[in-house]
């Protein structure tokens, strides 16, 4: 934010539409309230008292994927389940972004066999990856900065 | 490998849809005609614990008869431990029941004890009782802040949470790891404690019991939380015993049984605590009972942290066919560099005999049942989960209830998908 | 109340079921008992209800496979274990009056294998059974819900089976890399 001390208390601020619009993104960027297996017990944790999400503007969880931005795939995904993750993806309104957290949802983790999918970017495309079994809630909080890196360098030009 | 393939034919479409047809008999007729309706619940919820999908049918806000759908959370646990050495197997196991991990070690790691006929020296057990009720405590808490939330009283997850890091904390210390430790292994446990771990957990059983007080204050009179859960979700006690329910949800309904009291195991038998017990089988009782659980934990803890500090010895068992040297010996001891080797490569040979152990877990009897082949790998590992049944048991729970009721039963039983699909 | 005196397993079976009662054996202080498939259900009945037994809970159910040799063979008492077909299925039953377990097996054969239910002796043989019946193929006749529980309901074959393979993913390596990329459409750089 290009904010100008030169102009006083005249109340103006001077920003790009592109810099005003990541920086809404990044700072209201709510979560789908999803949890699949283990590492959704530290995305609890990391929403808790401890850790405190809501630092992030994230402490408030849609139910719905209507209303949610950020999809954090937390935890083993099995092929029952597969159908299911997608159709939440595809009901989330744009612009929406993933986070495989942990390393089932990355790669497959220790699941090497015929009830997982060996990560999640064979059905969604995926954003983040976070490693760890599960990882710490650092690791999660880490991982959400990456991501508003990221989204805090998207052009306008590849918006549409 | 076998994947799901689309479907071929137009009778195989109409399953592929899932119509009516599969659930006549499920359901009621009502339901068949239109009359009821029918309601899914899940995978994704917010209240349902996980991936747990039920198929409810209502009549206005009442519960007709609901239908479990478990499985979206089926790892094949089972099948890829049929691929492992006993040894190495015992990491899969603790994402089993992710809420209380060492209990699903303790589960298994006792299964391939009894297998393999080993004994744990005095210090080990000792140990594994520490990490037992640390971790029926941080299961509980979790169950506390979740069952909570979906009954309305946010910030009682805040609170419960604020406990379990530090319990998390003390796993970390112990294991080097907060959740999925695979501390409790075949033979006694992985390392012994670290010199920092006593002042710790000392300092947290001084601070606990407060802390069981603040959600009791929060909870236990709250006359929102009494109307919720009181006289919801009865299960009578014959009902719970056959449907083979166990743990808190058995205890719940008054029936004594306790698998620490009853088949002691690690000890148990040589402390002194009492088993908390229930009348009316609702939701509140459940409720009760962990909150007494929470206590009883702390009388356990206290008598063997007292003991932790008077035993000294050995952690794990000296039988070196079963057990790893101590990394010491491994530059002295050409036998102990060639049972490392052995160890870690190869494994153990196990009899090709069956076996059934139980323990039990924050939410109820866990069995492992292992049937060796003779050799370092077993034929079949199946584990008996209280999750399991207990979600079997939902449709008798509810039935009758309202919808909003539903939520609070879920909670009050404790599933853990994981737990449960496995 | 007057509790009745804990009879023995083993004794009672043979006494009502006579040549039901196929095999007997204790390993780890465990007792086993086999006994004919066909009469598995009765059985069970008669432990769970039975003065002296009262195996009221059944705390589990699990199938073991004994493909792909294992099976079959003649018995000869000490040497190998008692394994006529390649399905075992266990039934683990514990009496809290008493305070002990047992361990009741049935065999069922390779080509098309067939138990009677024992749903009506236990409601909490509902789920045991379809996880079986899902994970192994048994087939628990008379069993009200026959659908599948764990797996997707279109999913070929019976995962727990030891002639089903483990459906691994090869590692990546430079050489297959290109292979397993064509599996993840949406990963990128």
């Amino acid at each position: 934010m290009g904010v100008s001390s030169k102009l006083g208390n005249m109340g103006v601020v001077t920003t790009t539409v592109e810099q005003a619009v990541n920086w809404a993104r990044t700072g209201a960027m709510w979560p789908l309230l999803f949890g699949l297996a283990c590492c959704a017990i530290e995305y609890m944790s990391s929403q808790a008292s401890s850790y405190d999400l809501s630092r992030f503007g994230m402490e408030l969880n849609r139910a719905t994927p209507r209303q949610a931005d950020l999809l954090i795939v937390s935890g083993r995904l099995t092929r029952k389940m597969a159908p299911v993750v997608r159709q939440l993806y595809d009901q989330m309104a744009e612009p929406k972004w993933v986070i495989s957290m942990g390393d089932c949802a990355s790669c497959g983790g220790v699941y090497n066999n015929y009830a997982i999918v060996q990560g999640v970017d064979e059905i969604i495309p995926v954003d983040v990856y976070i490693a760890g079994c599960p990882p710490r809630p650092e690791q999660l909080l880490h991982g959400i900065l990456t991501l508003h890196e990221k989204v805090r360098s998207e052009r306008i030009a590849d918006w549409a | 490998m076998a994947v799901a393939t689309p479907p071929q034919s137009i009778e195989e479409q109409r399953r592929w849809e899932g119509n009516l047809d599969q659930l006549r008999g499920l359901v009621s007729e009502r339901a068949i005609t239109g009359e009821t309706m029918l309601l899914n619940m899940g995978p994704h919820h917010p209240s349902t614990h996980g991936v747990l999908r039920l198929l409810l049918e209502l009549d206005g806000e009442q519960i007709v008869s609901c239908l479990p759908d478990v499985g979206f959370l089926h790892t094949g646990i089972e099948k890829s431990l049929e691929d492992k050495s006993y040894e190495k197997a015992l990491p899969l196991t603790d994402r089993m029941d992710y809420l209380s991990p060492m209990s699903n070690n303790m589960a298994y790691a006792a299964a391939v004890e009894k297998l393999l006929d080993l004994d744990v020296p005095e210090r080990g057990q000792v140990i594994r009782v520490v990490c037992l009720e640390l971790a029926r405590c941080a299961s509980h808490l979790v169950w506390l802040g979740t069952h909570a939330i979906d009954m309305g009283a946010m910030s009682v997850l805040l609170y419960a949470f604020r406990e379990r890091e530090r319990i998390l904390g003390m796993f970390e210390m112990l294991s080097g790891q907060r959740m999925m430790s695979s501390y409790i292994r075949p033979g006694g446990v992985w390392r012994d404690v670290t010199d920092d771990f006593l002042p710790t957990i000392k300092q947290f059983l001084n601070d606990f019991p407060a802390k069981v007080d603040d959600y009791e204050a929060l909870l236990t009179q709250n006359p929102i939380w009494k109307d919720r859960a009181q006289g919801v979700g009865v299960i009578e006690p014959d009902v719970a015993l056959a449907y083979g329910l166990t743990g808190p949800a058995l205890r719940g309904s008054g029936v004594n049984w306790d698998l620490r009291k009853a088949q002691p195991y690690s000890g148990y038998e040589t402390y002194d605590f009492n088993v908390p017990l229930g009348e009316h089988g609702d939701v509140y009782d459940r409720y009760l009972i962990r909150i007494q659980e929470f206590r009883e934990s702390m009388k356990i803890l206290n008598q063997a942290v007292e003991r932790l500090e008077r035993v000294k010895g050995p952690y794990r068992s000296e039988n070196r066919k079963y057990c790893p040297p101590l990394r010491s010996e491994l530059g002295q001891s050409m036998e102990a560099v060639i049972h490392h080797f052995k160890l870690w490569t190869y494994g153990y040979d196990a009899p090709d005999d069956e076996i059934y152990n139980a323990i039990e877990s924050p939410r109820g009897e866990i069995g492992c049942y292992i049937h060796g082949t003779g050799a370092n790998k077993p034929r079949r590992v199946h584990f008996k989960t209280p999750s399991f049944i207990h979600i079997s048991a939902l449709p008798v729970m509810s039935k009758g209830y309202l919808l909003a009721d539903m939520v609070a039963i879920i909670g009050s039983v404790d599933i853990v998908l994981g737990d449960c699909d496995r | 109340m007057e509790i009745p005196a804990a009879k023995d397993p083993v004794s009672a079976v043979r006494e009502v079921f006579g040549d039901a009662l196929l095999h007997v054996k204790e390993f780890r202080g465990e007792l086993t008992i086999v006994v004919d498939a066909e009469r598995i259900a009765d059985v069970l009945d008669f432990l769970r209800g039975a003065s002296g037994l009262v195996f009221n809970m059944l705390s589990d159910i699990s199938a073991v496979d004994y493909y792909p040799n294992d099976y079959g063979d003649a018995f000869d008492g000490e040497e190998s274990d008692y394994r006529p077909e390649r399905f075992g299925v266990c039934y683990h039953i514990l009496s809290m009056l008493y305070n002990r377990r047992l361990r009741v097996k049935a065999f069922a054969a390779d080509e098309d294998p067939r138990l009677p239910t024992a749903t009506v002796v236990w409601p909490a043989a509902n789920w045991l059974e379809r996880e079986i019946a899902d994970m192994m193929g048994i087939v628990f006749e008379g069993h009200p819900d026959q659908r599948r529980l764990l797996m997707p309901e279109d999913w070929h074959g019976h995962p727990h089976r030891r002639d089903y393979p483990l459906g691994k993913e090869t590692v990546a390596f430079s050489f297959n890399e290109a292979e397993i990329r064509k599996h993840k459409p949406f990963a990128t750089d």
